[in-house]
This record gives structure tokens, C-alpha cells and sequence, in this order.
């Protein structure tokens, strides 16, 4: 981080109308506390909306959470709304009710790093640590 | 609660495991409670069952006189998919249905919408118009069974719906039973479903109210709902305080409509979590009986016995459960359905032990409602009323629970009550506090959860779930479409047309609204009247 004289900026974001935030904030909350610096859109985000944000922030990474089972829709339109404005090359990851069936396709769709149910914190940290780079460094 | 200096503690002598004894709550607990730790008066603060102040329960029989309500919740896909599950639920023996929605028909927006995408059927049947909603009920007398609905801030276009399927069916209003979540404050607390701001989300709850109070009198218009603050990360004493605090302001909401509170306290109904901790969540129930009966008593005046019992549904920790090692779930389960036994409950939901990564399956759901059979019929707990009233541990947790939530309820009163303290985050912020204090403590090793951090293994994850097919959203959109387009067009749009101008005017929305839903109106264009007469509420998000 202290290479690239700016420390790496996470958008953490809810897609979808799924209202459950405890994950996201938790998630949101350990990255800040890590040193990460972390935008937190707020519910009720489209794929567009959250792309448009990471651009806007000039985020290294975006972080998704959704638990309403919708993530094979809204992740990978999640990754086309970034590649559209330019953003393909900003690490997508994301957590959930994730069965095990849907990692491949969520991984063919480019999603960087999926976590699910008893994750940690501090395994989401170093992952952050290890796959994420400042961008256009 | 402080406690007194004691010249001889009953234990303390012998050495104890080095772990700090407290709560899931992370409440510290003595080793040993005895009569000292029930200060006087506690005859009269337990009372008798069925007696003020209903510390040991809202009847005088209990379980001897009639069991609980075991009402599984379900709800996936078309209306035809859960309808099936409805009826799959009563042939085993179950006493009531409850209906999950998806998140397109919880929020307001109709199959077709683009914000629909991806999550239609998916966590709950899709209902747009009044064509899904006959699917629904389809072959199921709506005066033979009582139906709870978890639906918040369209519960009015949905009670709307279930009020016209009756007539439909010949059933009168009047013996229609059942249940509507329509908490709209814990939504802005925990659950996040919302259209419009707060103010008009109450204006909505309490036309609900009021229209029930006249023609559907067996209805409860409301379930003041602890379950989902208690979800987002609340302790067992926020999850109680806010419950209440929001029960506080529907009471005064409907006295301000004029409803005399007699006339409509008896149908307030509510819905607790029940997660791991057995003894915190038996004092929880217990404690929430007594506050809500005084509060009725004390501070608003009521005097019909039946406004003063808080009558409860509660449902297992959907949060304590774990993807690793599932079956140790049904243990889980079978703990925190026991405690919603003991703490008195008047209707129950058991989770499945696969719902951590998917829809329960047929199979999960059988074993989760037979944990409830075997908990009636072969346990022996139901055959004593009460048993665990006048336990030292249990009256001094009881006693404990209650005054840190009055402490909660006299903070909320100083902001100005639950709408400003919500405006100004401050229930959220409690919550968000808790919930990654908890965090912490699991990755930390302070406290523990089987399988996750302590006692794994190395497992694969099941790949035997229920899935929802994706191509159930295009048969869904394509229903809704055909709805609009073959219905009489005029018909539907006078009849959105008096929506607005009873929202307009102030004038109550039920009316208006069954006869919008009989005109095959949908959910998404009548919450599209409320988002522009009413204006959108967006998450602030606080972190």
C-alpha cells in the first residue's frame, strides 16, 4: 500500500432489493478498521448504480453482499456495468447465501473472490490484502 | 443491575474454568442465584399464569388448555409452487400458513420491473396481482385455517388481495383469522424493506388498523416484531426494547387516529426470536409479557385484560444457524424452540436445518415441524404450566432483562420517541455496535459456534437444495404482462386513480385499495401511487 502512496479504496455494496445489511457493514467496518479505505453505498443499489460509484471513487475493488439468492443475476451484471464504463479491471468479490454449485459460474463471471457462510472477517481482509493492487499503478 | 455485597457467597470457593461466563447477549451471569437475588415485591411481579402482570403467561391453562400454533413459514417461486408446499405443510399435521414473499412483491415492484430482475420467486412467491394471490390459496377455505403474512411495506395491497380471494370464495371478512407483519418501524430498524418515509409508512399501518378494528375483527393488523432487530445483531434486551418501543408508537399513533385503545389493543399481536441462549431468551418472553402489560396498564389506560397480554409468535434464530456440519442444526433448533416453549409463546416457527444456503427442501421442513411435535407430544414439557416460573436464575434474569430495556425505552423517549430515534439512527447505530461486537468476539475465540470455530471438520457442502429454476422469473413476467394487458384498462386505471386520492386526502386506503386489487391492479403500480404521493425513503447508510 505505502508503495503506491494512496491506500486501496474498497466499495462495499449492496445489489438488489435484499435488505439484509448486517454482513456488508460488518465487512465494510473490518476493512476500514484494517486500514483499507471503504465507501459503503447503502441499500437497494442496481448493477449500474454500484459500477457507477467504483468509477466515480476510482475503487481497486468492489465488494458485494447479497443474500436474497439473486447473485447469479446481479454479480456478473455487476462486472459488465464496470467493464462498460471502463472499470473491467477493478476487483470484483462478494459473499451470501451461496450454494456450492453456484461458485464456478459466479467465477467464469469473473468474481475475484466469493465467501461464504462463516467467512471471517480477517480471512476477508487478507484476501483483500493478497488479490487487490492499487489501479492504473 | 448492581447486586448487593455478600458476606457469604454460596460458591466462588472452588476454582472455575477460565472463560468469562455471559450471556450470547454477552450478559454477565452470577454462579448461583437464590431467593437474594429477587428483591421484594417479586410475588406480585410473577404473578399467576393468565393473571396480571402475565409473567408466567397470557392464559390461565396454557399448553393444557390448547398447544401452540405451529406455523411454518414458506413461500418460493409461482403461486402454484408454494401452494403445494401450503398443502404439503397441513397434510403433516401443520396448524396454520404462513406466507414468504419474494423481494420484488416485499418492496413494490411488479414481476416485470427492472429492479425485479434476478429476484423473482427466488426467497418467496412472486405475488403481482390478484391472479397470483387466488393461485395461492387455491383449494383452501380461508375460513378453516389462519394465515400469517410477512409483508411490510405493501401489506396494505397484499391484505387487500387476501380480502378479495375470501369474498371470492364466499368467506365473510368477519371470519377471516390471521396475521399481518405491517411493522413498518423495525423495517427502518432491521429489516430494510421500505417504500416511502416514515411518517406515511405509519399513516398506512394505522388505516390498516383502524379498517380492521371495523371489518375484519379477527384479524391482527399488526405483529410488532422483535424478530429481525434481533437478526441484524441486537442483544436480547435491545431486541425486546425496540419491540416495545415500537409497539409504544402504534398505540399512540392509533390513539391520535381516535381509536379508543380497548377497541383496538387486543388485536396487537408480536414476534420474537428465539436464539441460542435458553435462559436469556425464557426471561426475555417472560420479561416482554410484563413490560408490555404495565406499559398498557400504566401508560395508556387500558383496561380489557386482552389489551394488556402481548400474545407472540416467535421463530428460531435463522442467524445462529451454520453452513458447516448442518445437521447440528436440528439441534440448535430443537434448543431455541424449547426455550419459546417454556418462555410461553403462542404460535412457533422451527428453522430448517439446510437454510443457511438455500430454501429449506421437503425434507428439512418434515423434520423441523416434527421437532415441534416431538417438543408437544413426547417431552412432557406442555403437561405443567410455566415449569420454569419462580427459578431463582430465571425470575432474577427476568427482573434483570426488563430494567435494561426501560433504560432503553426512557433513552427513546428522550430523542422523542422511536420515529425521531430512527430518524436520527440511533436504534441502527446500537444494533450495527452490537452485531460487529459479536463478530469479534466468534474470531477472537470468546465466544464459541460449533463447527465454525471450534470443533471443525474438513466437509463438503451439500449439493443436494432446493433450487428455484431461472427461467421461473420469464413465466412470472410474462403473467403479470398478460394481467395488464387482458384487464379492463379504464376499470384499472379509475380505480388507481381513487388509491391516490384517498392517499391524497387522508381519507382510509382499504376501501379503495380491494377495490383497485379487484380490478387487477398490481402491487407495483399501486406502490408506484405511493412512491409518488407519498415520496421514497433512501437507506442513509450508516455504517
Amino acid at each position: 500500500m505505502a508503495l503506491s502512496g494512496r491506500r486501496l479504496r474498497v466499495i462495499v455494496a449492496k445489489p438488489g432489493l435484499d435488505g439484509h445489511d448486517r454482513g456488508a457493514k460488518i465487512i465494510a467496518r473490518a476493512l476500514r478498521d484494517a486500514g483499507f479505505e471503504v465507501v459503503y453505498t447503502g441499500l437497494h443499489q442496481t448493477p449500474e448504480m454500484i459500477a457507477e460509484a467504483a468509477v466515480q471513487e476510482d475503487a481497486d475493488a468492489v465488494g458485494l453482499s447479497i443474500l436474497s439468492g439473486a447473485h447469479l443475476t446481479l454479480f456478473p451484471a455487476v462486472i459488465d456495468e464496470l467493464r462498460r464504463r471502463g472499470g473491467g479491471d477493478i476487483v470484483v468479490f462478494g459473499g451470501g447465501i451461496i450454494p456450492e454449485s453456484d461458485v464456478a459460474p459466479l467465477r467464469a463471471a469473473g468474481v475475484a473472490g466469493i465467501f461464504t457462510p462463516g467467512a471471517t472477517t480477517q480471512e476477508i481482509v487478507d484476501w483483500v490484502k493478497t488479490n487487490v493492487r492499487p489501479r492504473g499503478g | 443491575m448492581s447486586k448487593p455485597e455478600r458476606e457469604v457467597r454460596p460458591t466462588g470457593q472452588e476454582a472455575e474454568r477460565s472463560v468469562r461466563f455471559s450471556t450470547v447477549s454477552d450478559m454477565e451471569v452470577e454462579p448461583l442465584y437464590t431467593a437474594e437475588d429477587l428483591p421484594g415485591g417479586a410475588e406480585e411481579r410473577i404473578g399467576l399464569p393468565g393473571e396480571f402482570p402475565y409473567t408466567r403467561g397470557v392464559y390461565p391453562s396454557m399448553y393444557r388448555g390448547r398447544l401452540w400454533t405451529m406455523r411454518q413459514f414458506a413461500g418460493f417461486g409461482t403461486a402454484e409452487d408454494t401452494n403445494a408446499r401450503f398443502r404439503f405443510l397441513l397434510d403433516h399435521g401443520q396448524t396454520g400458513l404462513s406466507t414468504a414473499f419474494d423481494m420484488p412483491t416485499l418492496m413494490g415492484y411488479d414481476a416485470d420491473h427492472p429492479r425485479a430482475q434476478g429476484e423473482v420467486g427466488r426467497e418467496g412467491v412472486a405475488v403481482s396481482s390478484l391472479v397470483d394471490m387466488r393461485a395461492l390459496f387455491a383449494g383452501i377455505q380461508l375460513d378453516r385455517v389462519t394465515t400469517s403474512m410477512t409483508i411490510n411495506c405493501t401489506a396494505s395491497v397484499l391484505l387487500a388481495m387476501y380480502l378479495a380471494v375470501a369474498e371470492e370464495q364466499g368467506v365473510p371478512w368477519t371470519a377471516l383469522g390471521g396475521t399481518i407483519q405491517n411493522d413498518m418501524l423495525k423495517e427502518f430498524i432491521a429489516q430494510k424493506e421500505w417504500i416511502c418515509p416514515p411518517e406515511p409508512s405509519l399513516r398506512i399501518m394505522i388505516d390498516m388498523m383502524e379498517f380492521c378494528s371495523r371489518e375484519v375483527p379477527r384479524w391482527h393488523p399488526v405483529s410488532i416484531s422483535g424478530y429481525h432487530i434481533r437478526e441484524a445483531g441486537s442483544t436480547a434486551v435491545q431486541e425486546l426494547a425496540f419491540t416495545i418501543a415500537d409497539g409504544i408508537t402504534y398505540v399512540e399513533a392509533a390513539l391520535k387516529r381516535g381509536l379508543s385503545i380497548d377497541a383496538f389493543a387486543p388485536r396487537l399481536s408480536f414476534f420474537f426470536n428465539l436464539h441460542n441462549d435458553f435462559l436469556e431468551e425464557v426471561a426475555k418472553l417472560r420479561a416482554a409479557r410484563r413490560l408490555w402489560a404495565t406499559i398498557m396498564r400504566d401508560r395508556f389506560g387500558a383496561r380489557d385484560p386482552r389489551s394488556l397480554r402481548l400474545r407472540t409468535h416467535a421463530q428460531t434464530a435463522g442467524v445462529s444457524l451454520t453452513a458447516q456440519q448442518p445437521l447440528n442444526n436440528v439441534v440448535r433448533v430443537t434448543v431455541q424452540a424449547l426455550a419459546g416453549i417454556l418462555g410461553g409463546v403462542q404460535s412457533l416457527h422451527t428453522n430448517s436445518l439446510d437454510e443457511t444456503l438455500a430454501l429449506p427442501s421437503e425434507q428439512a421442513v418434515m423434520v423441523a415441524l416434527r421437532t415441534q411435535q416431538i417438543l408437544a407430544e413426547e417431552s412432557g414439557v406442555t403437561n405443567t404450566i410455566d415449569p420454569l416460573g419462580g427459578s431463582w436464575a430465571v425470575e432474577a434474569l427476568t427482573d434483570r432483562i426488563e430494567a435494561e430495556a426501560r433504560t432503553y425505552l426512557a433513552r427513546i423517549d428522550e430523542l422523542g420517541g422511536m420515529v425521531r430515534a430512527i430518524e436520527a439512527g440511533y436504534p441502527q447505530r446500537e444494533i450495527a455496535e452490537a452485531a460487529y461486537r459479536y463478530q469479534q468476539q466468534i474470531e477472537q475465540g470468546e465466544k464459541t459456534v460449533v463447527g465454525v470455530n471450534r470443533h471443525q471438520v474438513p466437509e463438503e457442502r451439500p449439493p443436494d437444495l432446493l433450487r428455484v429454476p431461472l427461467d421461473l422469473e420469464g413465466r412470472q413476467v410474462d403473467r403479470v404482462r398478460r394481467v395488464k394487458r387482458e384487464r379492463n384498462g379504464t376499470a384499472a386505471r379509475e380505480a388507481l386513480a381513487r388509491v391516490r386520492a384517498a392517499a391524497e386526502s387522508g381519507e382510509n386506503l382499504m376501501p379503495p385499495l380491494v377495490a383497485a386489487v379487484r380490478a387487477l391492479t398490481t402491487v407495483g403500480e399501486i406502490a408506484d401511487v405511493y412512491r409518488e404521493v407519498f415520496g421514497v425513503y433512501r437507506d442513509p447508510a450508516w455504517l
